[in-house]
């Protein structure tokens, strides 16, 4: 017969993975393996002031005596953190460093992406542009329209030239929101991180067009470990964009991020993600694994952050964008379509802690999984003694193509007051053989047909994304499932 | 013209036989109805014409324009102008019917060498065609047939189809589950748009919907066999004598 089953067993060649390619840039290392002279190779090699030499040491002997956290539903080899190098620094990045030109290897590598590097400091700004914060391997290599954000006072640029340029900001706010000992990841990337983005808004500014990240992994046996730190002041609005892709490679590569957003009264940051690292290949083989931490922290009343993600990629996918809600009358949003297809394997949820009064949150996941990958929605939702009228609404669905795969949901709820609700809605269902003839009927064939039920099916989620990324998100879900039915 | 050649057709699923040889003729211009008692395998045809999974054809030939349907996925024999209109139209949430129809439309035209359709174009083809199966602008936003009435359903059906324009529409037991305005309505449109070039198979229970739809021929399927063939006369004996007197014959 032939319905998914069997058809799910013909998986093509996955030759999908459109951002597999290996840029020819040769890297500067540090000594492979993690020790305390790797950390201070990392600072010295950012010139770091030592307040921040201090902060990674004192991490860093944290780190070695906690555990890797072993309760999410995942299964890998045991990693060799002595095995990998902690910095690679693409070699002369900086053609020019005092004009700021890059070498044409790396331009070539983004426009290849799409991503372009051109930083016209002339360039009238609007809504439609987007600003780059572009993190090759260890380094923050070029942040554009960097001129036209100081004009309207907000900062932009690389996390590691924020140590040395606003160390008083970074010392307030780095650790603030995830603290060192968070978690096992969270005090590594505390001890190693090597770039990232940094982003203050100041008080009454709306930012006049998007920021992003763009992550990318070239050198091969590297730990990419950025950190990102958004601050929006009072009164103040961004829109924050994070996009990340890596090479087809064997071996799996580990990348710990922490992201920290700190929300004072009245600002709002959207936090969206398209996040497609490397996902291994049809057997399992190589592809990245994502251990990341990103929390936001609504500290003033009526602040508002929302975590929007689609997440494609990774053979390990281990995050959960959370918010605490600590300033009254403060929002959380989390919109997430997490896909997993062939070996893939994803945990990731949210956690919304309401501490303040009348604080809202809303979950909205879709889980696709395909193959025989499994994905995993996990969730916390508290409503501490005093957030009174605090109200939750939760809703996670699973949509299982053919009958290999696995989706679990663990959703936890904790009130600890009579005054607040909490709404939780979950369903699971599978693409079936009938609504794929049905389409083919009209015409379509069966890859566009998945593409259109999937679509359909995350469309709540996508329909949150800024328009340019939803567009790529479209595309990218219906690429990740190539393969997945015949 | 001939549209649709059927030779000794035989069909299983699930290792039964259900379609045991099955001959049928079908030239541009004409209108034919199957009748046929629960489990004659009415609906087991459509579903081997149109190409749906789970059917395996043993015997026999159909050839559709020319060309041998058998061999054809799903989707081309919809594009060489093959349409269902489903029994049981399937939900598709998120996904409004405009862009379904459009993704569909254009998919057609694709192999034709057609460019895709205009927009401008495409919104005065939807008005002329919801008008035809009197359906609201408004339903159209809504995702494909989610939460739609069975009767919504079946007139989104004939909307798809009056949209598409195929060369042989198949129409699975639309009456069903129909009142009688409803019935009028797509009754009517199928009128419309039948026409010199194209055909129609009327899979149908019931001589009522007939009565709107006059056919060119009426066959009997009878335990996976057409017993008998007529005109429209048939319909009627049927309706009066029941099956059983007609499979005595």
């Amino acid at each position: 017969m032939n319905n998914n089953n069997d058809i799910i067993t013909q998986l093509v060649s996955d030759d999908t993975y459109k951002y597999g390619f290996v840029s020819d840039i040769e890297h500067n290392y540090a000594p492979k393996g993690l020790n305390e002279d790797v950390i201070r190779f990392i600072s010295s090699k950012k010139n770091e002031p030592d307040f921040m030499l201090k902060w990674r040491l004192e991490a860093y002997s944290k780190w070695l005596k906690m555990r890797e956290p072993k309760w999410a539903k995942l299964k890998y080899p045991p990693i060799e953190y002595n095995d990998l190098y902690y910095y690679a620094e693409p070699k002369d990045y900086k053609v020019d460093a005092d004009n700021n030109t890059i070498s044409p290897e790396i331009i070539k590598t983004y426009d290849k992406l799409g991503i372009s590097l051109e930083t016209n400091e002339n360039l009238p700004t609007s809504q439609s542009c987007i600003a780059v914060d572009a993190v090759l391997d260890s380094v923050s290599v070029a942040t554009t329209y960097k001129k036209q954000l100081e004009d309207v006072g907000i900062i932009f640029c690389p996390i590691s030239e924020a140590i040395q340029k606003y160390p008083e900001l970074v010392k307030k706010y780095l650790g603030s929101v995830v603290p060192v000992t968070d978690n096992f990841f969270a005090a590594l990337n505390s001890a190693v991180f090597s770039d990232g983005s940094f982003v203050y808004i100041p008080k009454g500014v709306r930012a006049p067009m998007e920021l992003s990240t763009y992550f990318r992994i070239n050198a091969s046996a590297t730990g990419q470990f950025e950190r990102t730190l958004i601050i929006a002041d009072e009164d103040s609005y961004v829109s924050y964009l994070e996009g990340c892709t890596a090479p087809i490679r064997d071996e799996n590569q580990l990348h710990a991020a922490v992201v920290e957003i700190y929300a004072h009264r009245n600002a709002e940051v959207k936090y969206s993600t398209v996040q497609n690292w490397y996902p291994g290949d049809k057997e399992g083989r190589g592809g990245i694994y994502n251990f990341v931490t990103k929390r936001g922290l609504c500290a003033g009343n009526n602040s508002k952050i929302s975590w929007t993600q689609v997440e494609t990629g990774s053979s390990i996918t281990w995050k959960y964008p959370s918010c605490i809600l600590k300033g009254n009358n403060s929002t959380g949003e989390f919109y997430s379509v997490a896909i997993t297809n062939n070996y893939q394997q994803a945990d990731t949820g949210t956690k919304m802690i309401h501490i303040g009064e009348n604080t809202r949150s809303k979950i909205i996941s879709k889980g696709i999984s395909a193959g025989k990958s499994s994905n995993t929605f996990r969730s916390i939702v508290a409503q501490n003694k005093n957030a009174v009228k605090s109200q939750n609404f939760s809703q996670c669905d699973s949509l299982l193509i053919g009958n290999q795969c696995a989706a679990h949901t663990f959703p936890t709820i904790k009130v600890k007051n009579e005054k607040s609700t909490v709404e939780h809605e979950a369903t699971t269902s599978k693409i079936s053989d009938d609504a794929i003839f049905y389409i083919n009927q009209r015409g379509i064939k069966t890859e566009d047909a998945m593409s259109l039920i999937v679509n359909g099916y995350a469309k709540e989620v996508l329909q949150n994304l800024p328009l340019e990324f939803a567009v790529e998100a479209k595309k990218l879900l219906a690429v990740s499932l190539e393969g997945s039915i015949g | 013209m001939n549209i649709l050649s059927i030779k000794n057709l035989k069909a299983e699923i699930n290792n039964t036989e259900i379609l045991h040889g099955i001959n049928l003729e079908i030239n541009s211009g004409e209108v034919h109805a199957i009748m046929g008692p629960n489990g004659s395998g009415k609906s087991t045809l459509a579903s081997v014409l149109a190409g749906k999974p789970g059917y395996k054809v043993t015997e026999g030939s159909v050839t559709f324009c020319g060309e041998n349907l058998l061999d054809m996925p799903v989707d081309m024999r919809a594009k060489l102008g093959l349409f269902l209109a489903f029994q049981y139209p399937i939900e598709i949430p998120g996904v409004s019917n405009m862009n379904f129809i459009k993704t569909a439309l254009n998919e057609i035209r694709k192999y034709h060498n057609q460019e895709p359709i205009d927009a401008f174009d495409f919104y005065e083809l939807v008005k002329a065609k919801a008008d035809l199966v009197k359906i609201d602008q408004k339903f159209l936003e809504r995702s494909v047939n989610d939460g739609f009435s069975g009767g919504e359903k079946k007139r989104n059906e004939v909307f798809q189809m009056a949209m598409l324009e195929p060369k042989l529409a198949i129409l699975d037991e639309t009456d069903s589950g129909l009142d009688i305005d409803a019935l009028r309505i797509v009754s009517e449109g199928v009128n419309q748009l039948k026409n010199a070039n194209n055909a129609y198979i009327i899979i149908t229970h019931y001589q009522r919907l007939l009565e709107y739809i006059i056919p060119d021929f009426v066959h009997i399927l009878y335990k996976g066999r057409i017993v008998k063939s007529g005109d429209k006369s048939l319909a009627l004996q049927l309706e009066e004598q029941g099956y059983k007197d007609i499979y005595n014959d």
